[in-house]
């Protein structure tokens, strides 16, 4: 394929002493975290652990929040800085309603007043990659929500950034629908920098090449671990069920 | 939002009413200078439709220039208001105070001001839409999802854009509700200014013929102005839906 997203260059992240005070209370404090350059790293953690804060730490998206106060340092471990590097990727897809899958697929191309014809081929050759050819041209009101969460990871696919940060994309979806959307992104998402938060640990040990457990609050890391073995894993592997009891048990200890 | 069935109904309940109101007319032995009957109202509007026609010709036109003008002026408060951060704290209470003041009350003093001719009604229509206008518009400008400004600020969206591609559009089914009570009141706002000072239109032909005691006339008048404010509301409302069509796609 002509257009084919690929990105060469792989970015590792480093938060260093991050602090993150909302409403008076310590979300983190003192907090380090590594991302991995061309790894998925997964974050597990109960809600309002503090995961979905950390991910819009590293977004740079959490000024917009009253009574928040952010400190600590964010960097790329090329020295190059974050911004336009990043993409995101949340629970609700975020389609526009008003705009066509095409139109919602190059949004970010049309906010910047970049957009060219070539991306809406480009957004086209995406959709047939994620099975939904032929839905160009509908509103997102007439797809289920798993053919609208596929629409949002071809949105940010097109953007070919290094860094992509995905919040719980798959948790609102159907067993079935989750397990073949979690097996496209994990395809067409390889060699990129990702950070993957979620609360179930069968998909972080389906997709991780690192995953983190937070628990407490202030939130800390309980348990970090690296599977052997390659994602995309089989949940029927005697490793991963066994790392599964772990990561339950890690999880119920917060 | 009307549909078809709505259509339908709206002219059951209008030869139902007629028919009621002859019957009342018949039953009761009315006289004309009180009540005339539906037939007695049609032969008014028939014999004396040219000077019916060119009043409704000027309400019409009020009407239409106030509704356009209010409505673009609302419009563009809002999204000022929403654009430019430290100006909220000054145009708010302005929308309030176009709110608070009598409009019809000062009318006379726009009428002082503006003369008897169109201006003055113009005028008066925009003051009243202003805020309907300005108030629905600016509360969706306000009230656009996070999330979706969150995913904008990550795509690297200058702030002038967001507003323009996030904010505007998700903010429309506000604006045409606030648009859709704007139609409605401009042409009683137009009728209302009519009264307190003109020398031509609905409102002013209707003051006349009920000084004059012509409640036949003044009948056929305001059936003019009932028929011409549907006929607005009904149009714009099918414009609004067009120009929205995911709109009726949520349910």
């Amino acid at each position: 394929m002509k257009n084919e997203i690929k990105s060469k260059v792989t970015v590792s992240l480093e938060i260093r002493n991050a602090n993150l005070i909302y409403q008076d209370k310590v979300v983190f404090e003192d907090l380090n975290f590594t991302l991995g350059g061309g790894q998925w790293t997964c974050l597990l953690g109960a809600s309002g652990v503090g995961k979905s804060s950390l991910l819009r730490f590293i977004a740079g998206s959490l000024s917009i929040y009253k009574d928040t106060h952010v400190s600590g340092k964010l960097f790329a471990t090329d020295k190059q800085p974050l911004s336009g590097r990043i993409s995101y990727m949340g629970q609700k897809d975020l389609l526009l309603p008003w705009l066509s899958v095409a139109d919602n697929i190059v949004l970010g191309f049309k906010l910047r007043a970049e957009l060219k014809p070539c991306h809406r081929q480009q957004a086209r050759e995406l959709l047939k990659r994620v099975g939904l050819t032929d839905t160009a041209n509908l509103y997102p009101s007439a797809l289920s929500g798993g053919m609208r969460q596929r629409v949002a990871l071809c949105r940010t696919l097109i953007e070919n950034r290094p860094v992509i940060l995905m919040d719980e994309p798959f948790s609102a979806l159907d067993a079935v629908t989750r397990i073949q959307l979690q097996d496209i992104a994990a395809e067409l998402l390889r060699n990129k920098t990702v950070l993957l938060v979620t609360h179930d640990p069968l998909e972080a040990l389906r997709l991780g090449h690192r995953i983190y457990v937070m628990v407490g609050q202030p939130a800390t890391f309980n348990m970090e671990l690296t599977p052997d073995k390659e994602p995309i894993r089989n949940i029927n592997d005697e490793h991963v069920l066994n790392l599964q009891a772990q990561l339950l048990e890690k999880l119920a200890d917060g | 939002m009307v549909n078809s069935k709505q259509y339908f109904n709206l002219m059951i309940i209008f030869v139902g009413g007629c028919l009621f109101w002859q019957a009342i007319v018949v039953l009761f032995t009315v006289p004309d200078y009180l009540l005339p009957s539906p037939i007695h109202v049609f032969g008014a509007l028939m014999q004396q439709y040219h000077v019916i026609l060119t009043n409704a010709k000027s309400t019409i036109i009020e009407t239409l220039i106030g509704l356009l003008l209010g409505g673009a002026l609302g419009m563009l408060s809002a999204l000022v208001i929403a654009y430019y951060k430290p100006l909220r704290q000054w145009m708010l209470p302005v929308l309030l105070i176009s709110q608070a003041l009598p409009t019809f009350a000062i009318a006379p003093l726009l009428v002082v001001w503006f003369g008897y001719g169109l201006a003055s009604k113009i005028a008066t229509i925009m003051i009243v839409l202003y805020f309907p206008v300005a108030t629905a518009f600016y509360d969706g400008l306000r009230h656009t999802q996070q999330s979706w400004i969150e995913l904008a600020n990550v795509m690297n969206a200058p702030q002038r854009r967001i507003l323009l591609y996030i904010s505007v559009p998700a903010a429309l089914p506000n604006l045409a509700s606030g648009l859709r009570i704007a139609t409605a009141m401009a042409p009683i706002a137009a009728v209302v200014s009519e009264w307190v000072g003109s020398s031509q239109g609905l409102g002013f032909l209707m003051m006349n013929a009920n000084a004059r005691l012509q409640i036949d006339l003044m009948f056929a008048a305001l059936f003019c102005v009932t028929v011409f404010s549907l006929l607005l509301y009904f149009s714009i409302d099918y414009g609004l839906r067009r120009l929205m069509p995911w709109v009726s796609h949520q349910h």
